[in-house]
């Protein structure tokens, strides 16, 4: 018992203190290295909960997929980003103000469904239809039994912004030249070589 | 520890005509991809027209026996076929008039004719939604690939500001869409439509479904584009490219009519009362703004925004008086306006001017003498969509009437909602007769070109004869609105 709270301290004091040095380092890169630390830290975290599949989830796709493109964009992308931080300490009051009272609605949320009659109930009820199995074999039941439907229908839904990306985006240039390499294998010599006579002292 | 659950693989019969437009729409790109460039969006324009076709055929097999399948997600009934029958008759004619536009345009891409298929793949999959989370998957499948057909035309300013105007709006309706089905959900606990109609089935309603309701009919309301959620209609129609224009005033409407019909009366039929003072006031809204704005336009593509804007009205009539009659009216209402404006935009299209195509009314100054029987056509068209006898139009609108008017024993309310009906339709005459002055009394300064391919004939041709030889259509027609209605009771 005491291990799995030293654990959760742990892991908690590693995600906020990576999550502060995500928005107070200097170097983009570092924040960008500051977050993939925060999503591991979360990911113990959720495994500490007993939600391994979000835990891997979390770990494949945002470190493994979404930091990297971050990474990619913070070194692709020519943005000064000691500029773009000079207002920092200005809007801080108004940041800080913003914070307060999403925690104090958070805490009001959590008291009222502390408190309700009925939440005990509530909170049971979704649960019910999930004990079986563990979580990645509930969640997949769900998702592709369950829901089949739904989730056909988001990928419908992401083939079209695909089609509409490209559709909008896309531009032919001329003069790139590019690899076809069937083309190039099969190219053959006399394509490729032309046989001139050349006169003495005329040149091609 | 491993504990099988058992699954139960769906039942895909109901939904087959879905399922198969889907993959038609994927293969279609594969034939986009690697037929010759030259002719690709030409072929694919083909296939993608004979698909819809098939899945027409598919959808008119259906039995319309009531079958719920995806986990009561998806249901097919009467309704759904007939809706589904009226969207594919619309996307198959609207796709037939685009390929000569965009091949003019030198904008023909195989893209188009994808995006259509997928459109018309969420629109049937609205229409068929049994579930809340259903109806918004369908919702975003129809209007994401009608955000990109609107800017298709992606280096004319106008089109990608339509495009822009369109997307910018269509989201916060979905937000609003989502925040009503989440109040609902969170108020009475389910999404599914038959659970909600068991949960609400009158007697004191939370306020939270109630406000729920009224965001998802506000959603709705932007979708079928009813005042006061009308705003951007009028710009996307204008900037659009015209034959998208068309695609948008019959398909999408018709669809978004469906799901309105169905939310509104399957889940929270049994709680009418307490939604019906809404759609009474988008509908008189809708009446009266379609009405008047239209007046002041001298765009044609402007002109029938407004006009759909009222038609939409007429047709959310039929939805407040909520019963069998008014669902029966509703959906004759559909399918008379889908002739009309197939022809109109038919006809639209054909305007061109040393080979520009032109969309001012005084353009169409002095047709009669150029090209008669399209002026006449155009006249029927104009004729029908005010509403006058013996043509289709008028019977659309005495439909409605008559639906409102039975209700009128019970409170004398809905005889005033008649009579701001008539009144409104009566002013609505003036901008279409306009047209019908401009094309026969005015006298044209440089003479449009005659309409090159037959396709534009051909559909100008059929919606004109519907229209005015609509009594043989109407008797089978009332039939199977009847029996399409009945389904939703």
């Amino acid at each position: 018992m005491i291990i799995a709270s030293l654990a959760f301290y742990l892991f908690a004091i590693m995600t906020v203190g990576s999550a502060l040095m995500v928005i107070v380092a200097r170097n983009p890169v570092h924040s960008v290295l500051f977050l993939i630390l925060a999503f591991f830290s979360s990911a113990g975290l959720f495994v500490l909960l007993g939600a391994e599949f979000l835990a891997m989830i979390l770990v494949i796709v945002y470190v493994g997929a979404v930091a990297v493109l971050f990474m990619f964009v913070v070194m692709m992308l020519d943005i000064n980003f000691v500029e773009l931080r000079q207002g920092f300490l200005e809007y801080m009051p108004i940041g800080a103000l913003v914070a307060v009272i999403l925690l104090v609605e958070i805490a009001m949320v959590a008291a009222a469904w502390h408190f309700a009659p009925e939440a005990p109930e509530a909170m049971a009820a979704p649960l019910a239809t999930l004990g079986a199995g563990h979580n990645t074999e509930a969640l997949g039941n769900l998702i592709y039994t369950k829901y089949l439907y739904l989730f056909q229908g988001a990928g419908v839904v992401l083939l079209i912004a695909m089609i509409g990306a490209i559709v909008l985006t896309h531009r032919r240039r001329p003069g790139v030249k590019r690899q076809d390499i069937s083309e190039q294998v099969s190219r053959r010599r006399d394509q490729a070589v032309e046989m001139k006579r050349v006169e003495p002292g005329q040149g091609v | 520890m491993f504990v099988m659950l058992q699954t139960v693989f769906p039942d895909l019969s109901a939904a087959t005509p879905e399922i198969f437009l889907f993959i038609v729409a994927m293969a279609l790109l594969m034939v986009g991809v690697f037929a010759p460039a030259a002719r690709a969006a030409a072929v694919v324009g083909r296939l993608a027209l004979l698909s819809l076709v098939v899945a027409l055929v598919m959808v008119l097999m259906q039995d319309g026996v009531k079958v719920a399948t995806f986990e009561n997600m998806f249901i097919v009934d009467r309704f759904a076929i007939f809706m589904k029958v009226l969207v594919l008759i619309g996307s198959a004619l609207t796709l037939l008039m685009s390929g000569r536009f965009f091949a003019e345009m030198n904008a023909r891409k195989f893209e188009y004719p994808v995006l259509v298929v997928l459109a018309t793949l969420g629109m049937m999959m609205m229409i068929s939604a049994n579930d809340l989370i259903a109806l918004y998957m369908g919702l975003e499948i129809q209007s994401l690939a009608l955000y990109v057909l609107a800017a298709f035309l992606r280096d004319q300013e106008r089109s990608t500001e339509a495009g822009l105007k369109y997307f910018v709006l269509g989201a916060l309706s979905s937000g609003m869409l989502l925040y009503g089905a989440s109040m609902v959900y969170g108020f009475a606990g389910t999404t599914q439509f038959a659970a909600l109609a068991a949960v609400l089935k009158g007697g004191e309603v939370a306020p939270g479904i109630i406000v729920g309701i009224v965001f998802i009919a506000a959603g709705l309301a932007f979708k079928v584009s009813a005042v006061p959620f009308h705003m951007w209609t009028p710009d996307v129609y204008e900037g659009a490219p015209t034959p998208v224009t068309a695609f948008f005033a019959v398909a999408p409407k018709v669809a978004a009519i469906a799901l309105f019909l169905r939310v509104m009366l399957e889940p929270f039929g049994g709680i009418a009362a307490e939604w019906r003072q809404v759609i009474v006031f988008l509908s008189v809204a809708s009446m009266i703004l379609g009405a008047f704005a239209a007046i002041r336009q001298n765009n044609i593509k402007r002109l029938m925004a407004y006009s759909s804007i009222g038609h939409v009205g007429y047709a959310l009539l039929g939805l407040a008086v909520g019963t069998s009659e008014g669902i029966r009216a509703v959906l004759v209402y559909m399918a008379i306006y889908l002739t009309m404006n197939i022809g109109t935009f038919a006809c639209i299209l054909a305007m061109r001017r040393q080979g520009q195509y032109v969309e001012q009314i005084p353009d169409l100054a002095g047709l009669s003498k150029r090209n008669l029987p399209m002026a006449i056509i155009m006249m029927l068209l104009m004729f029908s969509l005010a509403g006058v006898p013996p043509l289709a139009g008028f019977f659309g609108k005495f439909y409605v009437f008559k639906a409102v008017m039975e209700m009128s024993a019970l409170s004398s309310g809905w005889t005033v909602l008649a009579v701001i009906g008539v009144l409104s339709s009566v002013v609505g005459a003036f901008y279409y007769l306009r047209i019908v002055k401009v094309m026969f009394f005015d006298e044209a300064l440089e003479p449009l070109d005659l309409p090159s391919g037959r396709e534009l004939g051909l559909l100008m041709g059929l919606a004109g004869a519907f229209n005015l030889f609509f009594f043989p259509f109407a008797g089978p027609l009332l039939r199977a609105a009847g029996n399409a209605a009945a389904a939703l009771f």
